[in-house]
């Protein structure tokens, strides 16, 4: 069970629902994913009813899942505050994931922007998901301004390039054996997530390697059965690798056959 | 009044929030709103003025990741 700002969550997979081929391959897909958290953003609506903002949030409202809206495309520390408070009343929900996006080619987070916007909307009574690097100065800091949670990058948005620091994720679990971490952004196939889950991560959290593959349902379904898998790998207490083999079978006993 | 409506140049006659919402036509469309890059909360909407060349925002619930 998922443990986040106090919620149990059964599901340890969070889906994006941006970048399917229509909505009613999203919701096949969330469905298929078993995700009880979908990733929401705000955008703007045209007037004269019928906005397409409104036929997706009454879709996501029949899934029955819990929304985390985002601050996705915010730059500065301002766009991401106001974004999370229009948020939280459309919403409903303190829950936000926040995003402050320094660099646009890498879609590498402004840690800077970041900690500072997580401590005002703590202040303001948000529960922040904070979209983050693996740096460890950056997670002490977004503890302190009183995130529960952290997001470390796998790898860019939408790169599907998987776990790019290893080693940085280790440590970062390592450090923080306590607080609820999620591996968001970069995962391509399941392996990945299931990588991440090995690590002893809690979650997953993904988009476009479910939304853009050429099967999303499936896809998700391929997910969500890696997320089992390399979470229930991590509570069997995986072996150490070594450099050098070591027999399975016995050696005592052996025949001598020469 | 001239104002700009999500990055357009619209001509509105009332100058109240609630009312410029009515008739853009967002009736009882779940919208959030920001006036300026502040937001505005849905029950401040009937008591805030706009003013000439004002920006506001209106943002619904949309696909993200």
């Amino acid at each position: 069970m998922l443990r986040v700002y106090g919620e149990e969550i059964a599901s340890r997979l969070l889906l994006g629902t941006a970048l399917y081929p229509s909505p009613a391959i999203m919701v096949e897909a969330v469905r298929a994913s078993r995700a009880q958290i979908v990733t929401v953003s705000l955008r703007r609506e045209a007037g004269g009813g019928g906005g397409a903002g409104q036929d997706f949030w009454a879709l996501i409202r029949e899934l029955g899942v819990r929304v985390l809206p985002n601050t996705a495309g915010c730059h500065s520390v301002k766009e991401a505050v106001t974004t999370a408070q229009m948020a939280r009343e459309v919403f409903g929900t303190p829950w936000i994931k926040l995003e402050v996006i320094n660099d646009a080619e890498t879609l590498q987070p402004d840690v800077f922007g970041l900690v500072e916007a997580a401590g005002i909307l703590t202040r303001e009574g948000f529960k922040v998901f904070p979209y983050c690097t693996e740096d460890l100065g950056v997670a002490d800091r977004l503890l302190t301004a009183g995130c529960e949670v952290l997001m470390p990058w796998g790898a860019p948005i939408g790169s599907a390039r998987g776990l790019n620091n290893v080693y940085g994720l280790r440590s970062l679990r390592a450090h923080f054996p306590d607080v609820p971490l999620v591996v968001d952004a970069g995962l391509g196939v399941p392996s990945h997530a299931a990588a991440a889950m090995e690590l002893g991560y809690d979650a997953v959290l993904l988009n476009t390697a479910v939304a853009k593959a050429g099967d999303p349902a499936a896809m998700a379904g391929a997910f969500a059965l890696a997320v089992e898998a390399g979470r229930t790998a991590f509570e069997a207490d995986p072996i150490e690798a070594r450099d050098m083999a070591a027999p399975s079978t016995p050696v005592l006993g052996k025949a001598f056959l020469e | 009044m001239l104002i700009k409506v999500n990055g357009e140049a619209r001509s509105v006659e009332p100058d109240r929030l609630s009312a410029v919402l009515d008739v853009l036509g967002y009736g009882e469309a779940i919208v959030a709103t920001a006036l300026n890059g502040e937001f505005v909360p849905a029950e401040a909407r009937a008591e805030t003025r706009l003013r000439e060349g004002d920006r506001l925002e209106i943002l619904a619930p949309m696909q993200g990741g």
